[in-house]
């Protein structure tokens, strides 16, 4: 028995604690950046400001502008690198990452048409959401059409078809923009920005990622027996196609709704994952809330960076890559514990 | 338990192999024998449920295995695949507990009973030290261990092993044959029935097992080992002249002859299918 008790009790000790000062690291860090900016605030002011005691022009700067911002890269973060650890465990493969299945070619021709076509910016908001939606949608059917052994691969497949082909659709509506107006705030959203964020543009987004993530938490156990391929998940008793129907569905929920938010914004998704596995494991109960900490506070700070750095806003998807992809490098040097 | 009757079995239009009968019941040892290519594992999936039968019909339990859902098969059919390495380094305890997925609600967790079932079953083949490790770091051998403590958490009356043996070396071959040998008599004397697939004759003496012979898709002979498996039906099966011999122990060993007398028996279509 005494076996038994360490087996039951070490791994999960140690997870509550790391998600526990992980959450704590998340609260300053986002208490932080909300002080960061062309109006320097002073840690009391930005307290009394949070408190509703500050004085006017010190709460309008934290309520108006810091704190949606702030708000809107801690849920654009969290969402993509849940959507990122469901991604790799379904497909069963680590370098795997949210778009893989072209959600956003597809928010990125949404988009760009909304934008081509002078829409709102809640309209180019919604059309982004449904182009993701749609591209994702359409990958499934298609493969569902295809009577293929190998269900993953056809998927993939598709999905690097679909959005190739969403990609060639969004080049011809960039080369007949309008090269003033129009073909830079393409090329802005394109890139990813939460510049203009407002808390009326997070707030639709928050439900949206609220209820993929439900399904997510709830299906933690299976999506772990569904990493090991289909023939032994259905051999172990799942029903394959409709769970990664509905953990699909959900990822792509998920990261439709914020990349409608704030444009694409790449390597999120594929390394904070990477890094939550190195943390707790593959365990898929333990790498979703770690990967959700981990990817808010990661892109807050990338975000803080991003407004910071620079007279004019950097890009988020410029800064994503420049620091993702030498991470990758050294993860993929470093080796095996976390992602062979 | 289980019963598959005139199965032909294949993929789509392509028939593998036809005119297939089989029953293990409580206690019933099968084993499988067949070169390669004969349609083992095609026979595997369709009496796993994987793949439908072009013809004729498995039953599980009485019903046919198609009207049942995963998560009923995966309750009464534990499969043993052949070692492999999962994308993700998970822990040897882990991989053993999603044995117990059937058992659990769509939205369960694996609790602490689920835990102490697949530690105990990992005590069963001696294998509890390796709890904690990383799976996807154990050697073949372990790995195989580990995919059988799995199948026996999973609590089901019938056991389904292909081929566990097939990727190991020398050592853990001997290993893990050891321990199939004494889980396959304990798992029947428990009323579980169990179907292995081998590529070892010798084993299914070592069993005192039902056999199936499997040629071309077709039952080539079936029965006791001590009946079937002849020096004559083996030749004939596996396209190389072999003797079967009883050794100084009692033991009954198959001895493909590896000298040049045996080379005219040597067909190029034996070496294709080898």
């Amino acid at each position: 028995m005494g076996q038994g008790t360490t087996a039951d009790v070490a791994p999960r000790r140690p997870v509550l604690t790391l998600t526990g000062g992980l959450a704590l690291c998340l609260a300053g860090l986002a208490f932080v950046a909300v002080m960061i900016g062309p109006f320097g605030l002073t840690p009391g002011q930005t307290m009394m400001a949070l408190l509703g005691q500050g004085d006017a022009q010190a709460e309008i700067v934290v309520w108006n502008i810091r704190l949606p911002r702030v708000g809107a890269a801690l849920l654009v973060g969290a969402a993509l690198a849940a959507a990122g650890a469901s991604y790799q465990a379904l497909f069963r493969n680590p370098l795997v990452s949210p778009d893989i299945l072209g959600v956003s070619a597809g928010a990125g021709l949404g988009a760009v048409a909304g934008i081509f076509m002078s829409l709102p910016v809640a309209a180019i908001q919604i059309s982004a959401f449904v182009g993701g939606m749609v591209a994702v949608g359409f990958v499934t059917l298609v493969a569902s059409m295809i009577r293929n052994a190998d269900r993953t691969l056809t998927l993939v497949l598709i999905g690097v078809v679909i959005g190739a082909l969403a990609g060639a659709a969004t080049s011809l509506l960039k080369v007949m923009a309008d090269p003033y107006d129009q073909l830079p705030a393409i090329t802005f959203w394109l890139l990813g920005s939460l510049a203009a964020i407002t808390t009326e543009d997070i707030l639709p987004a928050l439900p949206l990622v609220a209820i993929g993530l439900v399904p997510l938490a709830l299906l933690r156990w299976r999506i772990n027996v569904l990493s090991l391929g289909d023939e032994e998940a259905r051999a172990l008793g799942i029903e394959v196609g409709r769970t990664r129907f509905l953990v699909i569905a959900s990822a792509t929920l998920i990261t439709a709704s914020v990349t409608a938010l704030a444009g694409v914004v790449g390597w999120v998704g594929l390394v904070i994952p990477h890094i939550a596995r190195m943390l707790v494991g593959p365990g898929f109960g333990r790498l979703l809330p770690v990967s959700v900490l981990i990817g808010a506070g990661y892109l807050l700070i990338v975000d803080t960076l991003a407004r910071t750095i620079a007279q004019v806003e950097v890009p988020l998807g410029i800064l994503t890559a420049v620091i993702g992809a030498p991470f990758f490098v050294w993860l993929l040097a470093r080796g095996r514990r976390g992602w062979t | 338990m289980l019963e598959a009757q005139d199965l032909t079995i294949g993929y789509g239009t392509t028939a593998i192999g036809s005119g297939l009968s089989l029953k293990v019941g409580t206690g019933g040892i099968l084993c499988l024998l067949g070169p390669n290519g004969c349609g083992k594992t095609t026979l595997f999936r369709t009496l796993l449920g994987l793949l439908p039968p072009l013809s004729g019909s498995v039953l599980l339990g009485g019903t046919p295995i198609t009207a049942q859902s995963r998560a009923e098969i995966a309750r009464r059919i534990a499969y043993v695949p052949q070692a492999h390495a999962p994308p993700f380094p998970f822990e040897a305890i882990e991989v053993v507990l999603m044995g117990r997925t059937a058992r659990l609600g769509a939205f369960g967790q694996p609790g602490r009973r689920d835990r102490e079932i697949a530690l105990s079953a990992m005590s069963r083949l001696g294998i509890a030290d390796l709890a904690t490790r990383d799976y996807s770091r154990l050697s073949g051998g372990q790995r195989q261990l580990v995919l059988i403590a799995r199948a026996l958490a999973q609590e089901a009356p019938l056991l389904v092993m292909d081929e566990p043996t097939a990727s190991l070396d020398f050592g853990n071959q001997a290993q893990v044959l050891t321990q199939i040998t004494t889980l396959a008599r304990v798992a029947a004397e428990d009323g579980h029935g169990v179907i292995l697939s081998t590529h070892d004759p010798d084993q299914t003496f070592a069993l005192d097992a039902q056999v199936l012979l499997m040629k071309d898709g077709t039952t080539h002979a079936t029965g006791r080992a001590q009946d079937v498996l002849t020096g004559e039906t083996l030749s004939e099966v596996y396209g190389i002249s072999v003797t079967v011999e009883k050794t100084a122990s009692g033991r009954m060993v198959c001895l493909p002859s590896l000298g040049p007398q045996s080379t005219p028996t040597m067909t190029s279509e034996a070496l294709t299918t080898a």
